[in-house]
């Protein structure tokens, strides 16, 4: 494994760079935006590599939750078992079938629902105990460096064509910024938790965070959005060769990001490794100075 | 044992502990105060602006004076570690949970009661729209505010700083609440929009948060 | 890990085995390992920081050990919480209120109803149950035996006692070693964390002595020890 990490990371580079050329090169100029129009080539890449991350975040932290007890593992394992199951079936049922976006057949649909209990047990199995904790912080990390990117090239883009920075009523905007603070608050509690179950405070968090994003998401619907409607089945106004550049770019995001995010894990593990390490080896110094101060102690036989 | 006795007891004494020091309940009062003051000053709008803006200054102002109220809720568990004495009984950890949240609504709701007539003297206010509609927007958003802030006041309790702790994990998570608060209390005030969608998005707000808190609590209580 | 043999029968109600608690960079139990016999007095002995406290905490369920498992009478310590006394260092009582009023409370987180249980175990430990003042203006001996009146409220058949002795007068210590002797006497385990090892010498019947997070040693007798 570790030695395919340099070549991984080279093909990464060769195909951010090939991305970067697609995007501000071959992609053709939007007729109405100009130019300007090129940052979606990293905004919404970004965008959704960073939904994806928080998404595993997600995952992992309910996993671990449930991990905590045999009980609860046996009865998250069913419950996702029956989302799953549910949620195919209903992707084929007549009333369901007009609520989803025109253009979107429900066999693919219902493919991306069934991808949930899929993923749920793909990282139960290959992440058991610790590491699921390890990817839920790294994961949570990387994901809220790909939303701060997505925050900030978002009014960079929005000026020149909205004319104003930041749309206060949209709902992906406002969403998006509410998850990035959710995750923030995330980290920041990992950081300053000072209890020896950090994870366990961590994961209740993240589930919290998760709940969360729905009702944000419900909350702004009232308001009028100002955001342009989703570019992928959404009607299909991209013009397809835009289309072809920004899988591209998606495709160097990803690897991008599971190039760090990978990285960022095997840090983690030896960092753990190292505070074991260190607690295993911290009183035995205190210990045998102790022996000699204090007389109330007892000479190991 | 048990959760509706134990939960009561618990209540009980929580509320004969406060009424006997009384300290926090006095402090949240002057403070409670103090907010609205500082608002007067800092907006002194016409009375059909005030409409559309007091929404947004009621709620802060509550929120502001409940963070006080929720860092109180689990100081007294902390002095001689009384809280260690409610985990090794057999006592449900939900009961302690629902007790510290009906005793934060009760004393966050006495806030909200002074500060009401004293935000509707100083702007003014006459409600245009349905009035008794603000009484189920203050009880369901009052509830969003306190059953989630008691549950992270209990999650800080483990975190260094427990205090500036609080509001970076509440605030976060209670956006969507906040949003609809003060969108529905804008409504009813100036009746030009319905209150009926906020109202229930406030409710399964409410619902699915207090179910998250019962059924993680157990697990942050214990997280030592 | 060295156990000896050298106490005779009696049946092992507590079990630890190879218990790591680990509070980030710091290890406050390496790997404890121990059985521990019924209707026994264990005087569990050692220099600050050797984990006694922890193992205690451990024991009454309030810490959750890093890795390894212990059991209470075969069952885990949050579910044999009935079988279990526990008396930490504060006093784990409310200052405002009175001491018939703090132990009502906890009665009642035990399903125990009416007053004549906590008037009992008041009386078993010294106090008059109609003593009105507040706890927080007890002496520091009578909060002592007010404490271990909320311990024994619910008659547990395990005592873990966490520094009981601190701050209190010889007299009052001596007493309250005579009422854990009854308590022992009566068919209880106790376990006793202190740093006053000599007042329970003739007493405990085993002392558990602890070092940098580990036991290692456990002896019938106070005399090996050294000095006091």
């Amino acid at each position: 494994m570790k030695r395919l990490f340099p070549i991984f990371s080279v093909i990464t580079a060769v195909l951010l760079a090939y991305a970067l050329y697609q995007a501000l090169v071959v992609a053709p100029t939007d007729a109405l935006q100009g130019d300007v129009y090129r940052i979606i080539y990293y905004h919404v890449p970004s965008a959704w590599t960073a939904f994806l991350l928080f998404f595993i975040n997600f995952i992992a932290s309910i996993q671990y939750l449930a991990s905590a007890k045999e009980s609860t593992q046996k009865a998250a394992k069913w419950v996702v078992i029956v989302i799953g199951v549910v949620g195919v079936i209903a992707c084929f049922l007549p009333q369901v079938q007009h609520l989803l976006p025109t253009g979107m057949r429900p066999s693919a649909v219902a493919t991306t629902v069934l991808a949930i209990p899929a993923f749920y047990f793909f990282v139960g199995k290959f992440f058991p105990g610790q590491r699921l904790d390890v990817l839920a912080v790294t994961s949570a990390e990387v994901g809220v460096v790909f939303c701060t990117i997505v925050l900030v090239t978002g009014p960079i883009w929005a000026r020149p064509v909205w004319g104003i920075w930041w749309a206060p009523g949209d709902i992906r905007l406002t969403s998006t910024l509410v998850l990035w603070l959710i995750y923030v608050s995330y980290l920041v509690l990992r950081r300053f938790s000072n209890s020896a179950q950090t994870q366990m405070l961590a994961a209740a968090l993240a589930v919290f965070g998760a709940l969360d994003v729905p009702l944000v998401y419900f909350s702004i619907w009232f308001f009028r959005t100002q955001h342009p409607q989703p570019v992928i089945g959404g009607g299909g106004s991209m013009d397809p060769r835009m289309l072809h550049v920004l899988v591209i770019s998606w495709m160097a995001f990803l690897c991008f990001a599971f190039l760090v995010c990978w990285s960022r894990f095997r840090l983690e593990l030896l960092h753990r490794e190292v505070e074991e390490a260190h607690a295993m080896k911290s009183l035995v110094g205190a210990g045998a100075a102790a022996k000699a101060s204090v007389p109330l102690n007892r000479r190991p036989q | 044992m048990s959760l509706w006795s134990v939960t009561f007891a618990t209540l009980r004494k929580d509320i004969r502990l406060e009424w006997r020091s009384k300290d926090a309940l006095n402090s949240m009062l002057f403070f409670s105060l103090l907010v609205v003051v500082i608002f007067v000053f800092s907006f002194d709008p016409l009375a059909e602006e005030s409409r559309h803006i007091v929404g947004g200054l009621v709620w802060i102002g509550f929120l502001f004076a409940s963070m006080m109220a929720l860092n109180q809720t689990w100081a007294r568990e902390l002095r001689n570690q009384v809280l260690d004495a409610y985990r090794v009984s057999p006592a449900p950890a939900n009961a302690l949970f629902l007790a510290k949240a009906l005793g934060n609504f009760i004393f966050v709701s006495v806030l909200e009661a002074l500060m009401t007539p004293l935000f509707v003297i100083f702007y003014n206010l006459r409600v245009l729209g349905p009035a008794w509609q603000l009484i189920p927007v203050a009880v369901l958003g009052t509830w969003a505010l306190v059953v989630n802030g008691t549950f992270f006041a209990a999650m800080s309790l483990r975190t260094r700083s427990r205090e500036i702790m609080l509001p970076l994990l509440l605030f976060p998570i209670s956006i969507p609440a906040v949003i609809a608060m003060v969108a529905a209390t804008t409504a009813i005030l100036t009746g030009e929009d319905s209150a009926h969608f906020y109202i229930v998005l406030l409710l399964t707000y409410d619902v699915v948060f207090t179910t998250a808190c019962l059924a993680l609590f157990e697990t942050i209580l214990h997280a030592e | 890990m060295p156990v000896t043999d050298a106490i005779p029968q009696g049946l092992p109600i507590v079990t630890v085995k190879n218990v790591i608690k680990q509070f980030g960079r710091f290890a406050a139990l390496r790997g404890v390992t121990a059985e521990f016999d019924g209707g026994r007095f264990h005087a569990i002995l050692g220099d600050n920081g050797a984990g006694k406290t922890t193992l205690l905490r451990a024991l009454a369920g309030l810490a959750q050990p890093t890795q390894g498992t212990i059991s209470i009478f075969g069952k885990d310590p949050e579910a044999a919480c009935r079988d279990i006394g526990y008396m930490a260092h504060p006093s784990l009582l409310y200052d405002e209120m009175s001491g018939m009023e703090n132990l009502r409370y906890f009665a009642g987180l035990y399903g125990i109803a009416g007053d004549g249980r906590c008037e009992e175990v008041i009386r078993a430990v010294g106090l008059d149950p109609e003593l009105a003042r507040a706890v927080g203006q007890y002496s520091q001996g009578m909060r002592q035996r007010m404490s271990l009146a909320r311990a024994i409220l619910h008659d547990p058949r395990i005592l873990l006692l966490d520094e009981p002795f601190s701050n209190v007068d010889v007299n009052s210590a001596r007493e309250m070693v005579g009422l854990l002797r009854g308590m022992r006497d009566a068919g209880k385990t106790i376990f006793v964390v202190t740093h006053q090892a000599l007042l329970l010498e003739g007493v405990a019947d085993e002392f558990v002595w602890m070092q940098a997070g580990q036991i290692v040693d456990r002896t019938a007798s106070i005399a090996r020890a050294g000095v006091p």
